[in-house]
């Protein structure tokens, strides 16, 4: 695991490119702050939520949760390191400096209680064992350094063995795994929450510290009789278009709130093509207040 | 019959043959690692299962292809970083860094800086062939000045950094050059080098024909080796001032032993301290 914000990921984006290669195991919290370059140290955003997507070079898929409180950090961060463990792939547990900063209650699993998914080890003799050599679920069992097993850990494209080899064949296949490893295994990565969506002719999509504002304006909004919801999503990516949809699905508009340009609503236009999604781009170096969205949002309503 | 090499057990064999050119000297850089571990494995300093090696992109870094050990062939200019958290984890582990002047001392400058200032229990050896030889000759930090590159059209502007001088001044507690044309010199240097503890770092004077040769007017195989090894003056125990490289037809290259200390290393000093 390492910890960092915007400037520091910039730099370890080859490393990150790395990890996803040879499917190291890895955990990276990520605390946005006000950005480009050195911005505001120590002030919020959510403007790297594509660069995490798509920082390091070349085509994979990677994860990244949205955690909206402390509590919530802690519970991704252990389901963070779970589902990098179990598909070998960097996951991103995306914070901004609002969180970071916060005081808030928090409970605190007794070890036993917390469920723990540890990386597969080889189930062959170390004369057979080939490192990138994938089961069932596109995931190859991983043997450690000083194990005996010879392991070659390869950042070149590699057949299963780690041997580099330049063909479109092994590009394809190797490519094609480390994306569908995760696209296969994403009943295990999703995760979110859904507020007053059942019958709500808008919804808010909103995540992170952000969410927290947009949940007191939808509780407002709905006691003044508006039928409005939120939708949550803790994991971003990959997105979770069936979840998405489903708290969707009664809306005669989709807002998307976000303490940066807009960005995440791309994706959320691009699932909703037949909804009207409207973009609520709030830049607070703070969180946005529930009557700033609102004021922003008012005039669509 | 099925005749082997003594050292084939340290070779991934299906991988050969290996992609260096006819001349190079990386070979031989390469086998005389494997026969001081070898030797270093039969007197039982550590086995075949505890040496793991680690290099970046170029050339040399792809020993990493052959080599039969726990190996990671990473990104440029960062097996050293790659190499300090794999013994950090598993300090049991003989680590070896093997990588070119460019991958060490050029984009992984910074990072051997700081492995030499904190000493880190690692076995560097950087081959210098003054050149980036993978890429086809761009002018490296270990260029001679004045010598023409395909990136110094006009002739070198800069000055060559001196690895040997820069690491002194840090805390390595071995620091050797060898060459490859001397390589019963550069064997008894790795297998120094790997029976200590904190850093260990070799630097191995290296021919490479195809692209610096051609670039110095030495593109015959032989000529460069020979042109190298006239060069080439050993002394037991040199003083810095003579460890420059000019390339000076008159002027010597010397290789020889300029640090052997025994300082309190970065794996002790975390033992002393705890994790
Ligand atoms: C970040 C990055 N920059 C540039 C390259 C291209 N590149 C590959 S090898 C190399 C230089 C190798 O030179 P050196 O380390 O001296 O090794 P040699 O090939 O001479 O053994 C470069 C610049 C790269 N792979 N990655």
């Amino acid at each position: 695991m390492t910890a960092t914000s915007g400037p520091g990921f910039s730099l370890m984006v080859e490393g990150l490119s790395l990890a996803i290669m040879t499917e190291t195991p890895l955990v990276i919290a990520y605390v946005m702050r006000a950005g480009p370059s050195t911005g505001i140290a120590t002030k919020s955003g959510q403007y790297d939520v594509m660069q995490v997507r798509w920082a390091a070079h070349g085509n994979y898929e990677i994860v990244a949760y949205a955690p909206w409180s402390v509590q919530e950090l802690y519970d991704l961060t252990i389901k963070s390191f779970n589902v990098s463990e179990a598909l070998r792939v960097p996951v991103i547990l995306l914070s901004d400096a609002a969180l970071a900063h916060i005081w808030e209650r928090v409970v605190i699993a007794d070890p036993g209680e917390v469920i723990i998914i540890n990386r597969k080890k080889p189930k062959v003799s170390k004369e057979l064992y080939r490192p990138f050599e994938p089961e069932e679920d596109l995931v190859p069992p991983m043997a450690c350094f000083g194990e005996g097993y010879k392991v070659l850990v390869e950042s070149l494209t590699h057949d299963e063995k780690g041997y580099y080899k330049p063909s479109n064949e092994v590009q394809r296949k190797l490519v094609w795994r480390l994306v569908n490893k995760v696209r296969k295994n994403k009943d295990m990565l999703f995760d979110s929450a859904s507020y007053f969506t059942e019958d709500a002719e808008y919804v808010v999509v909103a995540y992170g510290s952000t969410a927290r504002s947009a949940y007191a304006l939808v509780k407002d909004l709905r006691s003044s009789g508006i039928k409005i919801g939120l939708y949550r999503p803790k994991l971003l990516w990959p997105v979770d278009e069936e979840g998405l949809i489903k708290a969707t699905y009664t809306a005669k508009k989709v807002f998307v709130v976000e303490n940066n340009i807009g960005v995440y609503v791309n994706e959320v236009s691009r699932i909703l093509k037949h909804r009207e999604v409207i973009s609520i781009p709030v830049i607070d170096i703070e969180v946005p207040t529930p009557d700033a969205i609102f004021e922003v949002m008012r005039e669509w309503m | 019959m099925d005749v082997r090499h003594p050292l084939d057990r340290y070779l991934r064999t299906d991988r050969l043959p290996h992609i260096w050119c006819p001349g190079c000297g990386i070979g031989i850089a390469v086998s005389s690692l494997l026969r001081a571990i070898d030797r270093r494995v039969a007197e039982g300093l550590f086995t075949h299962d505890e040496v793991a090696a680690v290099s970046g992109i170029g050339c040399t870094a792809r020993a990493t292809f052959y080599l039969n050990f726990d190996s990671a062939h990473v990104i440029h200019g960062r097996a050293i970083p790659f190499a300090i958290g794999l013994k950090l984890v598993r300090p049991n582990l003989k680590v070896i860094v093997i990588g070119g002047d460019g991958d060490i001392a050029a984009i992984g400058g910074n990072h051997l800086l700081h492995a030499a200032r904190r000493n880190v229990d690692l076995t560097v050896v950087m081959v210098n062939n003054m050149i980036y030889g993978m890429t086809g000759g761009q002018v490296a930090p270990t260029t001679p000045p004045n010598v023409y590159t395909t990136t110094t059209p006009s002739g070198n502007y800069e000055y060559a950094i001196n690895i040997v001088k820069l690491l002194s001044a840090l805390n390595v507690n071995y620091l050797a050059r060898a060459s490859v044309t001397h390589p019963h010199i550069l064997e008894r240097y790795l297998y120094t080098a790997l029976g200590k503890e904190g850093l260990a770092f070799v630097e191995v004077i290296s021919p490479c024909p195809e692209v610096f040769g051609r670039h110095i007017g030495y593109r015959d195989p032989v000529e460069l080796f020979k042109k190298f090894k006239s060069m080439i003056k050993y002394e037991e125990r040199p003083s810095l001032d003579k460890s420059d490289i000019t390339l000076n037809l008159d002027k010597e290259v010397v290789i020889g032993e300029f640090v052997n200390s025994s300082r309190e290393s970065f794996i002790k000093i975390i033992d002393r301290l705890g994790r």
